[in-house]
């Protein structure tokens, strides 16, 4: 069996301190395997692609640009394993409690915030969501952007904290924001909890996925997940690695969670079928 | 038929998670809890948190259901308890690390890196009750020493006053850094131990605190300081292990020095001498009280070790063979202190205080090394190499 290389994005500085714990812990049950890191989402996805990484750890956007380009190239990309935690999200159109609003049709002609181009959770999904009740997003609605994180498909926080930020100090009508960061930011306090009201939320998606590309050995990365699947939260060498990635225990990767952000990015536009990069600005 | 727990309009934004975590306490996994409530974002916020906690949350209901998953449970499932509360142990595990003894204790982090961890290289049963002494004994400088009543003293018995505080000083900083030392490679299981050294440092601060003042108190700087005196010191600061440390601290120096500190006290010129040697003095008498104990303890366990506290003496006393031993300033500052006067009568008495002083030293360090367990004639023999520098 060769060595497996993992790519990930270093969205944080623990990125580093997470995939040396893999390495290690992996290691230490036999299983050759080394990572390198990347920028942004984009040159990783065409990089697992070539086939110069084996594994890639995928955003939800990423896997969907991943497929469309396996597809096109007439390869394939699986789907091997996610966290728990990846499973079942929702993001939340959120206004001020005491707004007049009370369907997401009132939202025409007001400012919506959402995070970064690229963060399906906090901008494509959402944004998906105000088409479906025939809002066009930039002309029926203002869309107000913060780009916090560019290329890291929203794994930066920063852009939905300004979001969120931008609702509480009335620079737009609504905020696009995932349940577990309203929920954060009610308890941190930059949301006062009582100061604002659900006015939509999307349909459950799922997040990240760890995607085997076409040159990875089968063998190899079947092997790779298994030992994933195998991490206990009981053993004490893995619990802190578990904790930092922020799960409780890995699932079998699944692709059924994408279909609103496949509709998502043909809407916008955000990527042509082949996986072809289309819209506007995405520089960090 | 699932537990339910309300939380009315409590919101999980604003500590509703304790309630339900309460009542998931109960559960366990694969057992279901139902939640009411009347917040508008509970089903959101629950599914946020139950997400993030390994639990999974039905929302087809009436009310969220969760279904408890097994991450607390396996968290704490390689656990072990950091000793009994109310035993020592034998041994501390270095992956107790600075838990409370007795709690109970998450596998995994990084285990502590001290070099004592077994009791009987540590241990004195007399520890919990010389700390509960010690902390009922602490004084404050400030008030506990009337600083106003020192009186001016003719210049040369200032002098010799100077010349004894600024050797105290030096003895006192040799105290301080040897116990604080110990305590740092200490493990905190051996809980008593750690407290007794951390207020014996604090002693010693406020040794090297009232000392300086009362050297400062009329003079612009402090007397001399020689080669001899800080060579004797600086060894005591090389010994590593525990007990060697605690054996030449406190059993030899700071029970020599106890003896000082009576001596000064007895012959000071002026009140604010005779308290701070005073005050300092009753301090001592604990530190040497845990030495002998300790030393004590581990000569019970391991006869054989008396042979190693013998060959400490005698490599202390190798190391410092070619050095001067006490300085010539500090002796003659302490007979001038006995005489009292510059008769050359008074000069003789005062001589002959300090000769017995050196004896009551030597008998008192006699004493101790029997009590630890030496026959006499070696007792004798190894208080004889103890330092001409006192400590
Ligand atoms: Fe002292
Ligand atoms: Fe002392």
């Amino acid at each position: 069996m060769n060595a497996l290389l993992l790519g990930a994005v270093a969205y944080d500085p623990k990125v580093v301190t997470i995939w040396e714990g893999f390495r290690r812990w992996l290691g230490g049950r036999g299983f050759e395997f080394d990572f390198v890191l990347y920028s942004g989402y984009e040159r990783q996805v065409e990089d697992l692609l070539a086939g110069r990484v084996d594994v890639a750890w995928n955003s939800p956007l990423a896997w969907v640009r991943a497929r469309r380009l396996a597809a096109a190239a007439g390869v394939e990309v699986r789907a091997v394993a996610m966290r728990d935690t990846d499973r079942d999200l929702t993001t939340a159109v959120v206004v001020r409690s005491d707004a007049p609003l009370t369907s997401p049709a009132d939202l025409r002609g007001r400012t919506v915030a959402v995070g970064a181009a690229d963060s399906p959770q906090a901008t494509l999904l959402p944004l998906s969501l105000l088409r479906s009740a025939g809002l066009e997003p930039g002309s029926d609605v203002k869309v107000r952007r913060h780009d916090v994180g560019v290329g890291l498909h929203g794994d930066h926080i920063g852009g939905e904290r300004e979001a969120a930020i931008a609702l509480r100090d009335g620079l737009a009508d609504a905020a696009c924001v995932t349940d577990a960061n309203l929920l954060l930011f009610g308890r941190e306090g930059t949301l006062v909890p009582g100061s604002t009201r659900v006015l939509a939320q999307t349909a459950p998606y799922d997040h990240c996925v760890m995607a085997a590309g076409p040159g990875a050995d089968r063998a190899s990365a079947e092997r790779f997940a298994e030992l994933l699947l195998g991490m206990s939260y009981a053993d004490p060498e893995a619990r802190p690695l578990l904790d930092l990635e922020g799960l409780t225990r890995w699932l079998p990767g699944r692709t059924s969670g994408y279909a609103a952000l496949e509709a998502a990015v043909d809407e916008s536009g955000f990527y042509d079928r082949e996986g072809g990069v289309r819209a506007g600005d995405r520089r960090p | 038929m699932p537990v339910t727990v309300d939380l009315e309009t409590l919101g999980l934004d604003t500590g509703g998670h304790l309630l339900v975590q309460r009542a998931l306490a109960g559960l366990r996994p694969g057992g279901r809890l139902r939640v009411r409530g009347s917040h508008p974002q509970l089903a959101l916020h629950l599914g946020a948190w139950c997400r993030a906690r390994g639990h999974r949350v039905e929302l087809a209901g009436d009310a969220p259901l969760i279904v408890k998953g097994a991450a607390d449970e396996l968290r704490w499932a390689g656990a072990e308890r950091a000793g009994l509360p109310g035993q020592v142990s034998g041994r501390a595990d270095p992956r107790w690390g600075l838990a409370a003894r007795g709690a109970l204790v998450e596998a995994g982090g990084p285990p502590l890196d001290v070099a004592w961890a077994e009791r009987d290289l540590v241990w004195a049963e007399v520890a919990p009750r010389l700390y509960a002494r010690a902390a009922a004994a602490q004084w404050d400088p400030a008030t506990a020493v009337d600083w106003s009543a020192a009186g001016d003293l003719p210049d040369d018995v200032e002098d010799a006053v100077v010349q004894v505080m600024t050797y105290l000083v030096e003895n006192e900083h040799a105290a301080l850094i040897v116990p604080a030392r110990m305590l740092a490679n200490l493990h905190p299981h051996f809980r008593e131990v750690m407290q007794l050294l951390a207020a014996q440092v604090a002693d010693e601060a406020r040794h090297v605190e009232v000392f300086t003042r009362r050297a400062l108190l009329r003079r612009d700087a402090p007397g001399v300081s020689g080669a001899g005196g800080r060579a004797s010191l600086r060894t005591l600061l090389d010994e590593t292990d525990f007990t060697l440390a605690s054996f030449l601290l406190s059993v030899l120096g700071e029970g020599s020095f106890v003896d000082l500190l009576k001596f000064l006290d007895r012959h000071a010129p002026d009140p604010v001498t005779a308290a701070v040697t005073r005050l300092a003095a009753r301090d001592e008498a604990r530190h040497v009280a845990f030495g002998v104990a300790h030393t004590a303890h581990v000569v019970r366990a391991d006869p054989a070790f008396l042979s190693r506290l013998r060959t400490a003496v005698e490599r202390r006393h190798e190391a410092l063979r070619d050095t001067a031993g006490l300085n010539r300033e500090v002796s003659d500052s302490l007979v001038v202190l006995a005489a009292g006067s510059w008769e050359p009568a008074a000069i003789r008495r005062g001589w002959d205080a300090v000769r017995r002083l050196r004896s009551e030293m030597d008998e008192g360090r006699r004493r101790r090394l029997a009590h630890i367990g030496f026959p006499d004639d070696e007792a004798a023999e190894l208080s004889a190499l103890h330092t001409r520098n006192f400590m």
